[in-house]
């Protein structure tokens, strides 16, 4: 398997790249990250652009960076990089999805950035990117703009970012008191893709109720969503592991599930209630931990971090 | 055809300089352009984990990964194992004999490759870490089961070696 010739561009900067894109004809050129879904996706002629412009070497655009009120996680930033990084250990839920992409090949060169861009409708990050309530910086012709997790994802394979833009950074809130976040994923065993995956935080409140929940899913529909429904009926609860489970069977309505070889909409849905209730409550456990004296002490690391479960 | 492009790279130690097209990949590179016929490809889009060399030491896809890419890295392939003085195999290589973690030798490369990263890191891994490890690798012969029992016997022989 060859690819369709094309033209190949190493450029120095962003704004070097940004002008690569904008002269080609529109939709003809496109970005070269990892390679790890592009590539592939030449191969088999899903993708034929007539040039490529790497942007792989570009500084700057990998990398972690915390501040006060941020996370912030450069678009070229491995998912090897994420796995095992010590500014994220306050973020065990990077750790956890990393840990089931793909494999440790395809860790070690795909990107998050590449992820998001790509928005096949079951890669795993768009759920944490939704959960986490992440935005996307991009950097194009007119600047600088950043797009909300929920405004980013437009289609299968489809995402606001516009001609000659490049998404150069994802943008976390910083962690707060009493969250904790966990992925949940169900996955295909012949391909390792998700069938579902859902993301959730959960914010708690001084009593240990919900004070806010944000839930992400991968999967099941053409197109990552929020389960808004959901986390508002989880608002006040007290999360123990019964009230998760009925709320969750209560359903999700955002939820159009697609039908395929691999699972009827039907399967899909019950899986959903599953991996929303596992992420939950894994997310709980978490927020949980980081609270002293609610009458509940989950295992934490020497560090203080709580142990994350498979 | 689209224009040649310079690739400077080092392979197995050696540096080497071609013009290629950028559509050629790694894998190609090293078996067509540098005649290394050692890493071997299968499904050609990265499911299969034959085509395993390490790029600037991180185990990676050459079927994924383009020629044009790697200008400017290191690239290690299994050639490189063997002791260029004695001829000796290298102990991974020796461990995957003696414990017949090979049948018909089509994925070996690939798992050999991945199992140098993985006890580059982690001389004395657990089986739960080799399995991790190896993920990314299949085997239609052996059954994987003795493939393990090679990675632990090459981690036994080299913290002994390292010992002695
Ligand atoms: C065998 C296999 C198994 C996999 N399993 C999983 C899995 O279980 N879960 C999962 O989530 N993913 C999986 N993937 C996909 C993998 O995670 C890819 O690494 C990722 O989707 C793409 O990242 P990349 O950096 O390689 O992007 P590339 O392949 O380089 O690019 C992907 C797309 O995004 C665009 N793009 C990339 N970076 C940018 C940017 N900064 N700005 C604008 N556009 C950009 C490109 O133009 C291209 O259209 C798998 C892939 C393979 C081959
Ligand atoms: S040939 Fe590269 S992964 Fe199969
Ligand atoms: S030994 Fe034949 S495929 Fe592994």
């Amino acid at each position: 398997m060859i690819p369709a010739a094309f033209e190949y561009l190493r450029p120095r900067s962003l704004e070097e790249a940004v002008a690569c894109l904008l002269q080609r004809e529109p939709g003809t050129a496109a970005i070269l990250a990892g390679g790890m879904s592009l590539i592939p996706a030449m191969k088999l002629r899903l993708a034929r652009p007539a040039t490529l412009v790497d942007i792989v070497r570009l500084r700057g655009l990998a990398g972690i960076v915390r501040s006060a009120e941020h996370l912030r996680i450069g678009a070229l930033t491995t998912h090897a990089a994420l796995g095992g990084a010590p500014e994220l250990a306050r973020y065990p839920v990077f750790a956890e999805t990393a840990g089931v992409v793909a494999d440790p090949q395809i860790r070690h060169r795909g990107t998050l950035g590449g992820s998001l861009a790509y928005a096949h409708p079951a890669a795993d990050w768009p759920a944490v990117f939704l959960a986490l309530q992440g935005e996307a910086q991009l950097f194009g012709p007119q600047g600088r703009r950043s797009v909300p997790a929920e405004d980013f994802f437009t289609g299968i394979f489809e995402t606001t970012i516009g001609a000659g833009e490049i998404l150069t950074e994802i943008r976390f809130p910083s962690v707060r008191e009493r969250s904790g976040a966990a992925y949940s994923r169900m996955c295909l065993q012949a391909s390792g893709m998700a069938l579902v995956g859902v993301a959730a935080q959960i914010m708690l409140d001084a009593e240990g109720r919900i004070d806010h929940a944000s839930i992400g899913v991968t999967g099941v529909n053409a197109v990552p969503f929020r389960a808004r429904s959901l986390e508002m009926r989880l608002r006040g609860v007290l999360p123990a592991a019964a009230a998760l489970r009925d709320l969750c069977a209560t359903g999700i309505p955002e939820a159009e599930p697609l039908s395929d070889p691999h699972a009827a909409a039907d399967y899909r849905l019950q899986m959903l209630r599953i991996h929303a209730e596992r992420a939950l409550g894994r997310a709980f456990e978490r927020a949980r931990a980081a609270v002293p004296g609610l009458g509940y002490s989950a295992p934490v690391t020497r560090d203080g971090e709580p142990v994350v479960r498979p | 055809m689209t224009d040649k492009q310079r690739v400077c790279v080092t392979v197995n130690g050696r540096r080497y300089e071609r013009w290629v097209e950028p559509r050629l990949t790694l894998v190609d590179f090293l078996r067509h352009e540098l005649h290394l016929g050692g890493t071997h490809v299968g499904c050609e889009h990265g499911i299969c984990g034959l085509c395993t060399v390490l790029i600037d030491g991180r185990s990676g896809r050459s079927c994924l990964t383009l020629a044009v890419q790697v200008d400017g890295a290191e690239v290690t392939t299994i050639e490189s194992l063997r002791d260029p003085s004695t001829g000796a195999l290298h102990p991974i290589q020796q461990a995957f004999v003696d414990a017949h973690g090979l049948q018909c030798g089509f994925c070996t490369p690939g798992f050999i490759m991945t199992t140098v990263e993985l006890l580059r890191e982690n001389p004395d891994p657990s089986d739960e870490e080799i399995k991790r490890a190896l993920d990314g690798n299949l085997c239609r012969c052996t059954g994987y089961q003795s493939i393990l029992a090679s990675v632990r016997l090459a981690a036994r022989r080299l913290r002994e070696g390292r010992e002695a």
